[in-house]
């Protein structure tokens, strides 16, 4: 299989984002009524939406709203990010604000793999080091972050050359391949089985009147 | 050992390990609605695919449905684009769609079973988390997002990892005035809403074998809840009594050698699991929510947790401040200003007749803003058939056309403000249900119907 090597995924550098709290649903990563269109083209801006914005439209306090973060495309997370509805529409507003990598104490599984699917690696990290993290970004939201998914590590290289850190991080075999491969778009792997896929079929008793 | 129901299923849909090491699994109903789908229609045409299996898939409307008058064009244009779009699409890639001009749409998660499209043994898979409803029947159903719906569309499988399996047993017998969506609600508060992150949940023991089929639909939907994508329910006498007759079902012969295969594909009685939880729900009350996610519910007696005895003080102390809640309170007597019945979760027959036995003879309070919702237009007809509709409306409920509608508010149904709702939906996030301050109380319809016509939050059971 022919893979552009802009798929693959093996270091993404960037500064980054914390966003504490555990359970952020997708209701308020993307509230619903943003869900009412056709394309994921004009998702970026209603990226946490309602807690960007009071109802009159006046900014609050996020950090999707904070200078320091502007630009930032590594987001830190806390624990069960992305609960709640399968909606895609969640990690494509989120990419489409910018964000490239998410790491986080855990995860929502559907919500993970609309990440995987989209090649955003979403990788954990245990609890006390994210909040090492995140306490790190906070004073000095200009340190770079490397993930490393070859390496399943995440570097901390901060202004100044103070010294730099290293962090452990977390991701399924399976998306490791994907991501350093360049296949995490699946159906061009999943076509190639194609014969099988029509054997499978022939197979099951209720495609086949249980007579299989 | 045996083998249990997941596994099973799993390896009769398993058409190969990919080079990532997921396994490609085929999909046997494949379920699409206007919200995620258009988009993967449209990945479908940049990449010149053709939909693989279209009679393996099946596309109704929902979330976006006004509730008042569904004569088309929709009043509201996005919304209309919408199903203008989901016609066009199922139309040119030859899928049949089940639209609001037909006796036979509604909620995508009750038109699925409705329709004896679901059937056990077999994977479902919809780009909507409440997917995991189908496994009332017996089948394994998840959530999955856009792009793995088009993965569906022009392959029929989807990449992924295979999930462990917990076996939840419910022991005891249900008190009056309790209800499946008590039994859920409980089992989400036990284990926590990331309890269930990496397994699939097999529901079982005397509770759930004594459940008819509509509340186990009410408990496999609210699985993702508790954080698995994924909830089932072995095949029984009930399942097959179910399925007998309805539209999509085998007939004669073909019936019979179904429920063969059916019997076969149930767990084991030496089955393993990966983890066990046992559930005694012979002395559960009815439940309600306190917070901003379903595992933040008490019974109706207990009283709110003390942060200091949180697990989560984080995020009570996030519920109780969007709530205007304090640890200590009982959530008995709390004024709610809205009421809604409905959704995936709860807008089936047995749940408008549970609620109409409540507001049978009976008014809502003063200055209550009140919506019956029927989950389909089959339900609603059965409901009107049997007279529900009228009672409804006799004690000032209003009695809408079918849809998601306030469960999410993609609709023109939705909170205003601040407002406190007591509603039989599946998720109290903050801003679901259409306002970014509005308050979401999740409950059984039957409590529902109590706390709309005593204007606060009320035990049912004084009102059976």
């Amino acid at each position: 299989m022919l893979v552009a090597e802009k798929s693959i995924r093996k270091v993404i550098k960037g500064r980054g984002m914390p966003l504490p709290g555990d359970d952020i649903d997708t209701d308020r990563i993307i509230p619903a009524r943003y869900l009412k269109c056709v394309t994921f083209d004009e998702l970026g801006k209603f990226a946490f939406y309602d807690e960007r914005y009071d109802e009159k439209g006046n900014k609050k306090d996020h950090p999707f709203n904070d200078e320091r973060y502007h630009g930032a495309g590594i987001l830190i997370v806390n624990k069960n990010f992305g609960c709640g509805s399968s909606r895609e529409h969640a990690p494509q507003s989120l990419m489409r604000s910018g964000i490239r990598a998410i790491i986080g104490e855990s995860f929502a599984e559907i919500f993970l793999g609309n990440c995987t699917v989209l090649g955003i690696p979403a990788v954990t990290m245990e609890t006390g080091a994210v909040s090492e993290l995140m306490d790190i970004i906070e004073k000095e939201p200009e340190t770079v972050l490397t993930v490393n998914l070859d390496k399943k590590i995440v570097e901390t290289d901060l202004p100044g050359g103070k010294n730099s850190k290293i962090f452990k991080i977390g991701v399924t075999d399976s998306a490791r391949e994907v991501f350093l491969n360049g296949t995490w778009d699946t159906t061009s792997a999943l076509l190639s089985g194609k014969k099988e896929i029509e054997s499978k079929a022939r197979s099951l008793p209720y495609l086949n009147h249980f007579l299989t | 050992m045996g083998k249990n129901l997941f596994n099973k299923v799993w390896e009769l849909h398993k058409v190969k390990t990919l080079p990532s090491g997921q396994d490609q699994l085929f999909i046997g109903l494949h379920l699409i609605h206007e919200v995620t789908s258009p988009q993967a229609f449209q990945m479908l045409r940049e990449r010149g695919l053709k939909v693989m299996f279209p009679e393996r898939t099946f596309a109704a409307v929902d979330h976006i449905l006004p509730t008042d008058d569904q004569k088309r064009p929709f009043r509201d244009s996005l919304a209309e684009e919408m199903i203008e779009a989901l016609e066009k699409n199922t139309k040119e890639f030859g899928i049949k769609f089940f639209g609001p001009d037909t006796d036979y749409h509604g909620i995508v998660h009750i038109i699925g079973p409705e329709l004896g499209l679901t059937q056990p043994g077999m994977t479902v898979v919809c780009g909507d988390s409440h997917t995991s409803t189908h496994g009332a029947l017996g089948a394994i159903a998840f959530g999955i997002g856009t792009s793995q719906i088009r993965d569906v569309f022009a392959t029929q499988t989807i990449s992924m990892n295979r999930p462990r399996v917990r076996r939840i047993n419910v022991n005891g017998t249900l008190r009056r005035g309790v209800y499946a969506k008590d039994i859920i609600l409980k089992i989400i508060a036990e284990l926590g809403v990331k309890g269930g992150i990496g397994y699939a949940y097999e529901y079982s023991g005397p509770v759930i074998e004594n459940l008819n089929m509509e509340g186990r639909l009410t408990i496999c939907n609210m699985s993702i809840e508790g954080g698995a994508r994924a909830g089932y329910i072995n095949p029984d006498k009930v399942t097959f009594d179910y399925l007998k007759g309805r539209k999509f079902a085998p007939e004669g012969d073909e019936f019979d050698r179904a429920v063969s295969f059916w019997k076969g594909i149930a767990s084991d009685d030496d089955a393993e699991y990966d983890d066990e939880f046992v559930l005694d729900a012979g002395s559960l009350e009815p439940m309600v929510t306190w917070g901003i996610n379903p595992g933040q519910a008490v019974e109706i007696t207990e009283k709110l947790p003390m942060l200091s005895d949180s697990e989560d003080r984080e995020v009570a102390l996030r519920a109780y401040d969007h709530m205007n809640f304090h640890e200590g309170d009982t959530m008995r007597g709390k004024k709610i200003d809205v009421a809604f019945i409905g959704s995936c979760t709860n807008g089936r027959i047995s749940d408008l007749r549970e609620a109409a036995s409540i507001a049978k003879g009976r008014k809502v309070a003063k200055g209550i803003r009140a919506l019956v919702v029927p989950g389909s237009r089959q339900v609603a007809l059965q409901a009107e058939r049997e007279g529900l509709d009228r009672i409804f409306s006799e004690a000032g409920f209003q009695w809408r056309l079918p849809g998601c509608s306030m469960c999410l508010a993609m609709n023109p149904d939705k909170l205003r403000g601040g407002e406190l709702s007591a509603s039989s939906s599946n998720r109290n996030f903050i801003g679901r249900q259409g306002s970014p301050t509005g308050r979401t109380l999740l409950m059984s319809p039957a409590m529902v119907a109590a706390a709309a016509v005593k204007g606060e939050v009320t035990d049912v059971r004084e009102l059976l």
